[in-house]
Order: C-alpha cells, then sequence, then structure tokens
C-alpha cells in the first residue's frame, strides 16, 4: 500500500468518514447495469439457492431454488436467470459500428485492416463482491457443458434450452473480469475500494454494507461505528441486521431459519406426492405453495438489503467525474463483448475447461500488458494518483524554468530543446533515461540530460525528442514554456506490444506439441443423482 | 547423506569435470532433444555455457544462445571471444538506444545486428529471451543454449522453442524465481502454467530428460557450502571445491574494538558475521542500520584486508571491487551509496539482490530483508532473495541486521497457499528463514551504535 | 479452552459456526469415502500414490474404539505395530485405520490429534488421509484451503513419525498425503497427492520454537482465570494479560478476535489497519503518532519515515487540492442496510 493510501486510511480513522483515493472514476459505468445478488448453499459448490437480478433498482427479480439438491428445482432456476441475463446481453449485439482491426493476411502473411462490426455498447453485470465474481465463474463453469434434451436426448437431468448459453456467457463475463481495468463484470467492494480510503483494513472492506457504512455513515454517527454494527448487530432472533452480500449465507441464517423451512417444504411436498384425492391434493398444494412462499420470503429478506447496497454504491459512484480514459478501455470491453458474441454466432464450442498453452500464455501477456496501461492511464487521468506515482520516484511535476532551443546533429537538423523543470520531487532518474509527458493525449519524449547543479536542488534538464512536427521549428504549442506547470512519468504511456506466440498447432515440444489432430468436444459433466442425506 | 569414508576422498576436481564431461556427452551426442544443468551458486556454470558452446561450433552445429538480460548476452560474448578470438560470433540486439556493450565493436569476429537474417551462417548467435521471441521466419538453428533457464517464464520459452532443434538448458534452481505482475492462478498446476519457470515446464512435458547437476561451488568457501546447500537446497545437495584451510582472509590493521570491526574480524575467521544492532522497528531505509553497512565496508577497506586463496598463494588485496553490498530493495541500496559517498567510499557495488544473480565478490556485505520489519511479507521471504545474498562471496559475508528477526519470523508463520499438482519447490522461505538465522547467531556480535 | 463461549461472555461475540447444510453433507461425504470398508478410499490410495503395489482387494479395517483418548492412542499403536507385522507377513494387504488417535507433544503437554484416516501400504508405509469437502474443480481446488490441509496433515506426519520411530524396523510415513474431495460438482470423491514436505518442516521447527505457550502460562499473574462464568471485566483483564498481537487477518482464524481488534482499535493501533500498512511507518505505530508526524505537529524530520509521510501529506494535499473542490467523501446518508 502506498503511503499516500495508507494516511487516507489513517485520516479516515480519525474523522470517522472514508477519504478519498481517487479524485475521479476510474471505471465505466454503464447506463443500465444488470445487478446480481446471488445466494449459495453451504457445503456444495455451484448449487445457488436465490439471487435477485434486475436492471431496475425498484423491481429486481427474485429466483428461488425452495430445495437447492433438488437438480430440477436448481435447472428451473437457472433457466429463470438465463430469462433474465440472456435478453439483457442480447440487446447489446445489435447495434453496431463499423470499426477497423488489423488482422494477418493468411496468404501474404502482411497485416492489413479488415472492417468489422464493433457492437456500440456492452452489457455490464455487478455483483456485489469478490465472492460473487467467483461464484459468477462456478455458476459459468458449471452450465457451460451441460447437454440440453435436443442435443442429447438420452442424458438424464437434461438442462434448458438455454441454460448452455448462459455458461458460456457468465465464463466470458468470469474470463473478462480477470483483465486488469476491464469493466464488463465488476465487483461493488472493488468499485467502492478503488476510490475510497475507509478506516478498517482492506480484508474488512470486503463486507460490502460496512465498507459503505464508512463511505456514507447514516445520520450522524461515525463510520466505525456504523460498520461494526453492519458486521455484528443481530436482532432478536439472533440474525444479521445487515446479512453478508454472499453468496454464502451466515450459518445461523442456514440453521434458525432456512433448515426448518426446507424441512417444512420437503413435508409439504411428501405429503403432496401422497396425496390420495383431488381434495386433499389441493390442499396440500395450498400448503406445498406456502411453504415455498415462506423461503422466498426469506431469500428476499437476505438479498434486499445488498441488493440496496449495490445500487447505493452505485449512485456514489456516479457523483464521480470520469476519467479521461475509462471511454478507451470500455472500447475494449466492447471489443471483448464483440468477439464473444462472433464465437457464439459462429457455433463455435464453449470455452473448454482449460487453457491450451498457447491460449494460456496469451491471456497472460494480454493481462499483464492491460496492468501496465491500467496503471499508467490511471495515473495520467488522477492527480491523486500520480501523486503516488510522484512519491515513489516515478514521476515528477514541477515548474518549466528555461528552455533552451537546440538542434539534433544530423544532415536535416531537428528541434530538440533543452527545457530544466524546477521540481520537489525525486524521480529516479538515471543516466539518459526517457521521461515521457502527456501532450494532448499523445506521450512526449524527452531525455535525461542531468541536473543544473546538484540532484538536491532539483533543477531537472530534459531534451525533448518527438512530437514537435516535420519542420526546422517545433511546432505551436508542442515545447513547454516558461512558467509552465509539467508532469513527466519515467514509465511510458502505452505498454509495449509482446511479440507474437506461435499458433496452438505450433505448439512446440518444449510444451507438449501441438494439441492433437481434431479438437475433441468437451465431455459434458457427469450428473450425478443427489446423495439422500 | 556421504558417510565420513567417502568423504575422505572427495575429489572436488574430479567430481566436477565427471559432471561436466556427462553434460558435454548428452548435449553432443545423446539422443534426448534437451538437456537440464542445475547449477548451485559459483559452479561454473558460465564456465559450462562457455565451453559447450565452443564445444558445439567446432562441431559444426548452428548454435543459438538465449540469455535473459542483455548484461548477461553481453558478458557471455566476451567469454567466448575471449576463448576463442577466431570464432564468427553473432550479437543480435534490440532497436533501443545503446542496445549492448560497447566493448562488443571492438571485437573483430562479432557481428552486430538488431536483424536475425544479418547473422545467418554464423556459428553462434547471441541474444536474450525477449529479442529472439521477434525472429520469425528463419531456418531453425540446430542447437541452443538456454541460460538462466530457471529465471526464464514458460511462455518466454514458448516464444522462442520453435527456433531450435535441441536445446541446453542451464540454471540455479535456487536463485530468483520469475514473476508476473499479474494474478495467474487459474494455472496453477497446468504442466505449461506461463508464469511457470521454462524448466518446470519443459520437465513436466519431457519427464525423461537427462538432468545433471554441477555437484560443486567453487565460489563459496567451504564455511558457506553447508549452509547455503542445507538452507536453500535442501534435496539437492552440493559441496565447496575448497577446504576450510584453503582461503584465508586477513587484516593488516588490528580490530580498535568497535562493533563493525569486531564483526570484520569474525568473519574473517569463520566466513560469518551478524552485526546485530538493538532491536527496532524501522522504515525500509533504517539510518543506523544503513551506517552500519557503510562503515563495515568502510573498515574493510582501511584494516588492509588481504585474501589468500588457490588461485594465488601471495595475499591479494582487499580492494573496493572485491566487496559488494546487497539489499533487498533499490531504495535501500541507494542509501547505502549516499552513506558510503559519505564515507569516501565510491568504488564499491551496491545493489539489490535481483541485480546481483550470477556476481562474485570476495567479501559481500548484506543487509538482512527483514532487518527492522514490523512485518514479513511473502517478498521478504522469498527463498531465493536471501540465497542471493548469501551466496555471492569467495570469503566472508557479513549481514547487518536488528535483533528481533526470530520473533518477526514467529509471527508470520508459513501459511502459504497450496496449488494442487504444481511441483513443490524447496525449500520454504520461512524454514530456510530461520535456518540462516539461527547459523548466523553463532556468528554475532552485538553492538550499539 | 473455549474461545467462542469466551469471547460471547466478553460481549464480543464471534462469527464462527458451521451451517448445518455444510456439516451435514461433509459427514456424509466422509462417511461415502469410507463406505464399504474403505473401498473407494483404498482404490484412491492405490491410483494416486502407490500405483506399483498390489491394488487393494479386502482390506483390513481394525477396530480402534476404547475409552477416553489416551485408550485410543494405545489402540492405534497397536493396531499401526500389527499392520506392520501383517504386512511383513503376508505380502500385498492394505489396511486402513478409520479416525486413528495420535499424540504429539505441543510445548511439553501432550495433544491429541485424529487425522481422518491413515493408509498402510502393502510395503509397511504409512499415508495420512484427509477427506474435505470443497471441491476439486478440474484438478484444481482453493489454494488457501488445501494449504490449510497440507498443513494440518503435517502435523499428523510428524505424530505418526514419532510412532513409526519407537517401532523397529521403523516404518516409512509418506510425505505425499492423500487428500479426497468431491469431484466437480457431484458428490464423487476424487483425490490428489499433496507434498507435505515444506509444512512438515516449518511445523517441525514451529513445535522445537514453541517454547511460547509455556512461556505465556509462565508470564500470567497469578490466579489468571479464562472461566466464561467470570464477570465480563474481570474476563477482559485476564483477556488482556495475555500478549496478544491482532491483526485483520486473525478474524477468520479465532474466535476472540473482534475483542482484540476493539482493543486494537481502542489503542489506535495502525495495525488493526492490516499488517502492510505498517510497514513503512518504522517506529510510529499508532494513528495518532502517525498523523501528527505528517501533518508536522510531531516526529523526528531526519527520521526517513517521518520525512516521507510528510512528503507523502504533501502531495496528497496538492493533488486533492488540484481536483478542485475536493472528491466527494459521502453524499447520501443512508443506512447501507434498510
Amino acid at each position: 500500500m502506498s503511503l499516500i493510501a495508507t494516511l487516507a486510511r489513517l485520516e479516515a480513522v480519525s474523522t470517522g468518514r472514508a477519504q478519498p483515493v481517487a479524485t475521479v472514476r476510474h471505471r465505466h459505468l454503464s447506463e443500465r447495469p444488470l445487478v446480481f445478488v446471488p445466494l449459495t448453499t453451504a457445503g456444495e459448490a455451484g448449487a445457488p439457492l436465490g439471487a435477485l437480478v434486475g436492471t431496475d433498482r425498484d423491481a429486481p427479480r427474485l429466483l428461488v431454488v425452495p430445495q437447492p439438491r433438488d437438480r430440477d428445482l436448481r435447472s428451473a432456476f437457472l433457466a429463470e436467470l438465463a430469462d433474465v441475463v440472456l435478453p439483457y446481453v442480447d440487446g447489446f449485439a445489435d447495434a453496431v459500428e463499423a470499426a477497423e482491426r488489423a488482422e494477418t493476411d493468411p496468404e501474404t502473411g502482411k497485416r492489413v485492416k479488415v472492417e468489422v462490426e464493433l457492437c456500440a455498447d456492452a452489457p455490464q453485470l455487478i455483483v456485489p463482491s469478490r465472492a460473487g465474481v467467483d461464484f459468477v465463474r462456478l455458476l459459468g463453469r458449471s452450465m457451460r457443458f451441460r447437454r440440453t434434451a435436443e442435443q442429447d436426448p438420452e442424458a438424464p437431468f437434461p438442462a434448458p434450452p438455454r441454460v448452455p448459453l448462459l455458461g458460456r456467457w457468465l465464463t466470458h463475463f468470469g474470463e473478462r473480469a480477470r483483465v486488469p481495468g476491464s469493466s464488463l463484470l465488476l465487483a461493488m467492494t472493488d468499485l467502492l475500494g478503488r476510490h475510497w480510503a475507509t478506516g478498517q483494513s482492506t480484508l474488512e472492506d470486503q463486507h460490502l454494507g460496512a465498507l459503505l457504512a464508512w463511505i456514507a455513515p447514516p445520520g450522524g454517527r461515525s463510520g466505525a461505528e456504523a460498520a461494526q454494527e453492519a458486521e455484528l448487530a443481530r436482532d432478536a432472533d439472533g440474525q444479521l441486521v445487515c446479512p453478508p452480500a454472499g453468496p454464502a449465507t451466515d450459518p445461523a441464517f442456514d440453521n434458525r431459519l432456512l433448515a426448518p423451512a426446507i424441512e417444512r417444504y420437503d413435508r409439504a411436498r411428501t405429503a403432496l406426492a401422497a396425496a390420495e384425492d383431488g381434495l386433499e391434493a389441493d390442499d396440500r398444494l395450498g400448503a406445498l405453495t406456502a411453504a415455498e412462499r415462506e423461503i422466498r420470503a426469506l431469500v428476499e429478506s437476505r438479498t434486499r438489503p445488498t441488493w440496496d447496497a449495490v445500487w447505493h454504491g452505485l449512485d456514489l459512484l456516479r457523483e464521480l467525474p470520469p476519467g479521461a480514459r475509462v471511454e478507451e478501455r470500455w472500447t475494449r470491453d466492447r471489443w471483448s463483448f464483440t468477439g464473444h458474441r462472433d464465437r457464439v454466432l459462429a457455433g463455435e464450442p464453449p470455452q473448454p475447461r482449460r487453457d491450451d498453452a498457447v491460449t494460456a500464455a496469451n491471456k497472460l501477456a494480454v493481462r499483464e500488458r492491460e496492468q501496465t496501461r491500467l496503471e499508467a492511464q490511471e495515473a495520467l487521468d488522477d492527480p491523486l494518483v500520480m501523486a503516488g506515482r510522484r512519491l515513489a520516484g516515478e514521476a515528477f511535476a514541477g515548474e518549466v524554468v528555461d528552455v533552451v532551443m537546440a538542434y539534433s546533429e544530423s544532415k536535416r537538423p531537428s528541434p530538440r530543446p533543452l527545457v530544466t523543470v524546477r521540481t520537489d520531487d525525486r524521480p529516479h532518474l538515471g543516466e539518459r533515461a526517457r521521461a515521457y509527458r502527456s501532450l494532448g493525449g499523445k506521450p512526449q519524449t524527452a531525455e535525461f540530460v542531468g541536473y543544473e547543479t546538484g540532484p538536491e536542488d532539483g533543477l531537472v534538464v530534459l531534451r525533448v525528442m518527438d512530437r514537435m512536427g516535420r519542420g526546422k521549428e517545433p511546432e505551436e504549442g508542442s515545447v513547454p514554456e516558461k512558467g509552465d506547470r509539467v508532469c513527466f512519468t519515467l514509465f511510458e504511456h502505452e505498454p509495449r506490444g509482446g511479440a507474437k506466440l506461435p499458433d496452438p498447432e505450433e505448439t512446440p515440444w518444449t510444451h507438449g506439441g501441438p494439441p492433437g489432430e481434431e479438437a475433441v468436444p468437451e465431455p459434458a459433466d457427469p450428473v450425478t443423482e443427489e446423495d439422500v442425506l | 547423506m556421504t558417510a565420513p569414508a567417502q568423504q575422505a576422498v572427495f575429489d572436488p576436481g574430479a567430481a566436477a569435470s565427471r559432471a561436466t564431461d556427462a553434460i558435454l556427452r548428452d548435449t553432443l551426442r545423446g539422443a534426448t532433444r534437451g538437456v537440464v544443468v542445475d547449477s548451485p551458486p559459483g559452479a561454473g556454470k558460465s564456465t559450462l555455457v562457455v565451453r559447450a558452446a565452443l564445444e558445439l561450433a567446432e562441431a559444426g552445429r548452428p548454435l543459438m544462445v538465449v540469455a535473459q538480460t542483455n548484461a548477461q548476452v553481453d558478458d557471455l560474448v566476451l567469454r567466448l571471444a575471449e576463448k576463442n578470438p577466431d570464432l564468427p560470433v553473432g550479437r543480435l540486439h534490440s532497436s533501443d538506444t545503446d542496445p549492448y556493450d560497447k566493448a562488443l565493436d571492438a571485437l573483430e569476429n562479432v557481428r552486430t545486428s538488431a536483424k536475425a537474417a544479418d547473422l545467418v551462417g554464423l556459428g553462434v548467435v547471441l541474444s536474450t529471451a525477449a529479442k529472439w521471441a521477434h525472429v520469425k521466419g528463419v531456418e531453425p538453428w540446430e542447437h541452443a543454449i538456454v541460460d538462466e533457464a530457471y529465471q526464464m517464464r514458460s511462455d518466454a520459452l514458448l516464444a522462442v522453442a520453435n527456433l531450435f532443434e535441441r536445446a541446453l538448458f542451464v540454471g540455479d534452481p535456487g536463485q530468483l524465481d520469475p514473476f508476473s505482475v499479474v494474478g495467474s492462478e487459474q494455472w496453477a498446476g497446468l504442466s505449461y502454467d506461463p508464469s511457470a519457470s521454462a524448466v518446470t515446464t519443459l520437465l513436466a512435458h519431457n519427464p525423461g530428460l537427462p538432468q545433471h547437476r554441477l555437484p560443486v561451488s567453487w565460489r563459496l568457501p567451504a564455511s558457506a557450502a553447508p549452509l547455503v546447500s542445507d538452507a536453500f537446497y535442501p534435496y539437492t545437495p552440493f559441496r565447496s571445491g575448497t577446504g576450510h584451510g584453503d582461503r584465508r582472509l586477513t587484516l593488516g590493521v588490528p580490530s580498535d574494538g568497535s562493533g563493525p570491526d569486531r564483526v570484520i574480524d569474525e568473519a574473517a575467521e569463520s566466513g560469518w558475521g551478524l552485526l546485530e544492532l538493538p532491536a527496532r522497528h524501522t522504515p525500509r531505509t533504517d539510518p543506523e542500520a544503513v551506517r552500519a553497512v557503510a562503515t563495515v565496508v568502510r573498515r574493510l577497506l582501511d584494516r588492509g584486508g588481504a585474501a589468500v586463496s588457490e588461485r594465488s598463494p601471495d595475499p591479494v588485496p582487499l580492494t573496493a571491487d572485491r566487496i559488494a553490498v546487497g539489499t533487498a530493495h533499490r531504495d535501500q541500496a541507494a542509501a547505502v551509496r549516499a552513506a558510503l559517498a559519505e564515507l569516501g567510499v565510491t568504488e564499491v557495488t551496491v545493489d539489490t539482490a535481483n541485480r546481483l544473480q550470477g556476481r562474485e565478490y570476495d567479501v559481500t556485505v548484506v543487509l538482512h530483508p527483514l532487518s527492522g520489519r514490523p512485518d514479513a511479507t511473502a517478498f521478504h521471504l522469498e527463498t531465493g532473495r536471501l540465497c542471493v545474498l548469501a551466496s555471492r562471496h569467495r570469503h566472508a559475508c557479513i549481514v547487518v541486521c536488528r535483533e528481533g528477526v526470530g520473533d518477526l519470523l514467529d509471527d508470520y508463520p508459513s501459511t502459504e497457499p497450496v496449488q494442487l499438482g504444481t511441483l513443490v519447490k524447496f525449500p520454504d522461505g520461512w524454514e530456510a528463514n530461520h535456518a540462516v538465522l539461527a547459523h548466523l547467531a553463532e556468528h554475532r556480535v552485538a553492538w550499539r551504535p | 479452552m473455549d474461545k467462542a463461549a469466551l469471547a460471547g461472555a466478553l460481549g464480543a461475540p464471534s462469527v464462527f459456526g458451521q451451517s448445518q447444510f455444510a456439516f451435514v453433507r461433509g459427514n456424509a461425504f466422509e462417511a461415502k469415502v469410507k463406505a464399504d470398508g474403505g473401498t473407494e478410499l483404498l482404490r484412491l490410495a492405490h491410483e494416486k500414490l502407490d500405483r506399483a503395489a498390489e491394488p487393494p482387494a479386502a482390506a483390513r479395517v481394525p477396530d480402534l474404539t476404547a475409552s477416553g483418548p489416551e485408550g485410543r492412542l494405545e489402540r492405534t499403536r497397536l493396531a499401526l505395530r500389527e499392520a506392520a507385522e501383517e504386512s511383513a507377513a503376508t505380502p500385498g494387504t492394505w489396511t486402513l485405520l478409520d479416525h486413528p488417535m495420535l499424540a504429539l507433544d505441543v510445548a511439553g503437554s501432550p495433544a491429541f490429534l485424529e487425522p481422518d484416516a491413515v493408509v498402510v501400504h502393502p510395503d509397511g508405509s504409512w499415508t495420512v488421509v484427509e477427506i474435505k469437502s470443497f471441491p476439486m474443480l478440474d484438478g484444481a481446488a482453493d489454494p488457501a484451503k488445501v494449504g490449510a490441509a497440507a498443513r494440518q496433515a503435517a502435523v499428523y506426519v510428524l505424530a505418526l513419525e514419532k510412532v513409526a520411530g519407537a517401532l523397529a524396523p521403523s516404518p516409512r510415513v509418506r510425505h505425499r498425503i492423500l487428500l479426497v474431495c468431491p469431484k466437480d460438482f457431484s458428490n464423487l470423491p476424487t483425490a490428489s497427492a499433496v507434498d507435505v514436505r515444506k509444512q512438515r518442516a516449518v511445523t517441525a521447527r514451529q513445535l522445537s520454537r514453541l517454547t511460547r505457550i509455556e512461556e505465556i502460562a509462565d508470564t500470567l499473574p497469578e490466579g489468571t482465570c479464562f472461566s466464561p462464568e467470570l464477570p465480563a471485566e474481570r474476563l477482559a483483564a485476564a483477556v488482556e494479560s495475555v500478549p496478544a498481537t491482532y491483526a485483520p487477518e486473525c478474524l477468520s482464524a479465532c474466535e476472540l478476535a473482534f475483542h482484540c481488534r476493539d482493543r486494537s482499535r481502542a489503542a489506535g493501533a495502525v495495525t488493526s489497519l492490516g499488517r502492510p500498512v505498517r510497514a513503512e511507518l518504522g517506529g510510529l505505530t499508532t494513528v495518532e503518532d502517525v498523523l501528527a508526524a505528517a501533518r508536522g505537529r510531531a516526529g523526528d524530520p531526519d527520521d526517513p519515515a517521518v520525512a516521507a509521510l510528510r512528503r507523502a501529506a504533501a502531495l496528497r494535499a496538492e493533488a486533492l487540492g488540484a481536483a478542485g473542490a475536493a472528491a466527494p467523501t459521502a453524499v447520501r446518508e443512508v443506512s447501507p442496510c434498510r
């Protein structure tokens, strides 16, 4: 943690309020995000208990699995979820703009520009916490290999038609969320934590209720008090007043409320099955409906506070102006969305269980590049982030105190003006180090020449190297002038592209060789009868 | 464990040349596509690489050499030219400014270029893994030598492996692991995890490849090899090439009784010294510890140190270029440099563990990575870091540290996550730190500056 | 001692507890793995650890029941000795010890340990088995949970080595343990061999350094008592007398963490914000001291920690000023949980 962020935390402690660690919003927020608040059943992987989902803060859709172990009920839940999520996702698929992409011509091997479609906007999923992002991934993994009755008429427990497709989309959202700076799938705790420092630890910030309590403490109370209450306060029944944001539930809820309710539901179901005539069945159906309603009410009572908290968080974030380069990163998300749309349309199989060697290496390279880009862009967009880089000696700001015109020693001399900057910062400037400043959104390069006097006086002499036009004299405004405030970074503003990796079919012997003749379709997970406990 | 009877007849020279012969045999005449060589600190890795390169070149096998940094590449070019000035050598370099050591321009048989096509046909072509990754559309080389292969990432090997038919992989498994600035947990346990080391992937896919080990450290003295071997190579032990009497560090000027002088005497005598300052939590650039490091270096120079070793029967003066200071962080190195400058010392190398990898000195002075820290992070506990710092010296290593590191370690018990299917890398940082600390405690000089 | 009850009595109840769904499913899974004389478990042990050995057909499952931990400990020792004799006499025999009892000396007092199972291979070697209810999904599992299981198993390995050491010849205790988990989304068991040599070495060193419990007991004031029936303030005083350094990681590990957190916050300890926060603060340990140093009201400007704090504070103020009206710290005041 940088010392600046540490200070913000300590000030939060002493003022009782979260303190800003960003002055602009560093992530894209959709005008119409899809909020998803899932709950899961303890002890079993990928066994949803219920969820609130939707784009209207006042009308979330409540989905519940009254008996989480029942495979048919689970399938019904997933089908309902698909009915909400897929139309939302599809809603972004058709509005497109023309764009260009560089591709390698398979015949000539040259890079050529190709006209392609780019979706004008993309869907955005918001979950309460990081555990929610993992749950999206887990749901995606559990669904994308399922077979529908149409694909495999023999299979027991066939999946409802749109469930495998939902699995593929959730998998895509989950993978994209691993790319630094991406915004297709975001966790509210991460979003808030990026912009505010609370007076508690980052570990405790994972509790959405406590985090919000620090940022916007209710009615004249201190953040510490409100956060502690959000974490620990229980009602007369021993239930948490502010339930955990999930997907895991509080054991006290499971044991005292949910388990008895599920037991009543099971009993009502058994009774219904044993009904001997229509009249009895009607009565017992009523009892079953009541039991189910009870579980629905319980699930809603645990998810609704979190749902409201997520929207409250969105309100807070929307008050921050977006960073200048946020839109550019969102465009990359739109490319990602368009790409997956195209793969689905082209009938490609679902994402494999595990990446092959080349895909894994390519993904890692993309993420490293995006991490570099994100760090640079956040600093350029936000003086408070840049302050951290300046403190670390990776950037410096100051006033131009002198500009001396100079030229390169070549046949056609180009301008290479010497600029002296007075700074109080202490950049780690090595011999002939490069420094960059943003000039109209593009990086201008300078070379460190030396200190005018000693390093302690902070008079940095730089030679400006580029972006001054083609002529002998620099273009208007391309060279800093005496009295200008400037900020140079020692890091590059655009990450360098890496080397191209071999195609998967040319995987070398060191990495196991090519993956094999034909891609074998991934088998479905065997569906087991649920253990009767 | 070796029985005492065998110890009596252990001939390090013979053991080392047996290992080298076997490596060269497998490399030049073996049937497998790859050969892996583990080389502990100072075991003659560079010598092996140069020798293998020369023999492959003599056998008329086109050879490419992959190293990890430009400095390593330049160093190998210089060594090759020194051994065989007539061998045509290519240095492939990037198109950045100052891409290679200017000393190469003076060598007649070395051709430099940023384009691989310009260098085709030369006996040996050398470059960094990063530059090789951009080479496309050339005929593959018959042979490659991959240097520092344990510091190379699996994805970097993926990018270059189609450039060669077969390869010799050489490296030190005990030094710093490659790392990634983003998470890569999702691939943990996969044989080709892109963030793993190149050797891990290579061996996972080719388990039958011959694996050799250079058994003798020529750098580390008899006082250091057992500790470094036990603490950092618990399952692949090595020994010192010299005996206890073979190296001696003498000081012309007697001790003034101060802490720094006493710790210098202890280290000259035993090979190790721990200068322990009073317990205190400090920022990284702890001024007292930094001054203590600088003082030790100043006194080493002032006291007329001289080294006797198997290289020379006559004492060789301990000059500034034979001393190095190692730290964990760059700002610590900068602070030590500043403190040394104040004491009029400018020629001594001061650097971080990362940059000291592969280097060798007579005496090293180390600022302990955990000294004065209120917390112990994975970075500071990383075994490779401590291993590098504790294995750069031929004669003695002096560690400067605040008291209380043992308690700090106890407060941060090792709770490393475990990924299924990954090879366990030894040793554990926590355990290795304790092992080194326990040994250093026997050479402790407490000092209140 | 029952730390959960103690925490409740101190007025800072913990959030620990297990959902009955997890509990029931975990037990059912373990029963399933061990069902039928451990057929499935031994099959996994053979497949993952000992493929060269004879596949297990009819395994011996000795009865280990006895009254009290000492009795069960004795039964376990006996069963292990018999298994050693058996594998020497009848090659190819597998033995499964279901919930054996082991003991380890921790700082002078014996601790009883109960691994899920121990397998005796046909070659006479022993393997610790851990059965967990978290899933192995596509061959991978939660690394934090696997790490915890490996540390737990390492303790059992050390305890088994003590038992083995008392036998002649000493059977080998394998350093790769068998971790059994549900496969993917099913309740079918799958397993992975986990190398615990590192955890074993660490645990061994920790035990050798664990004079601390005794030391703690020695330094406590006479008559210190942790009974939850005591009045809260006396309890608090008793707990205060034990040195403990709170850090947020404690919250997921210890029932008393919320109590310690209250004390740590009340004392203004910066560590309550997370251990990494302290990294650059040097000797400054309280929120007040750090802020006073940062604002130039206290601290030695030659101390690099103080100097860095002042630079950080100045840069932060400059950046917030440059951003115009500082970013809104809080906007609407809404209770997060209505």
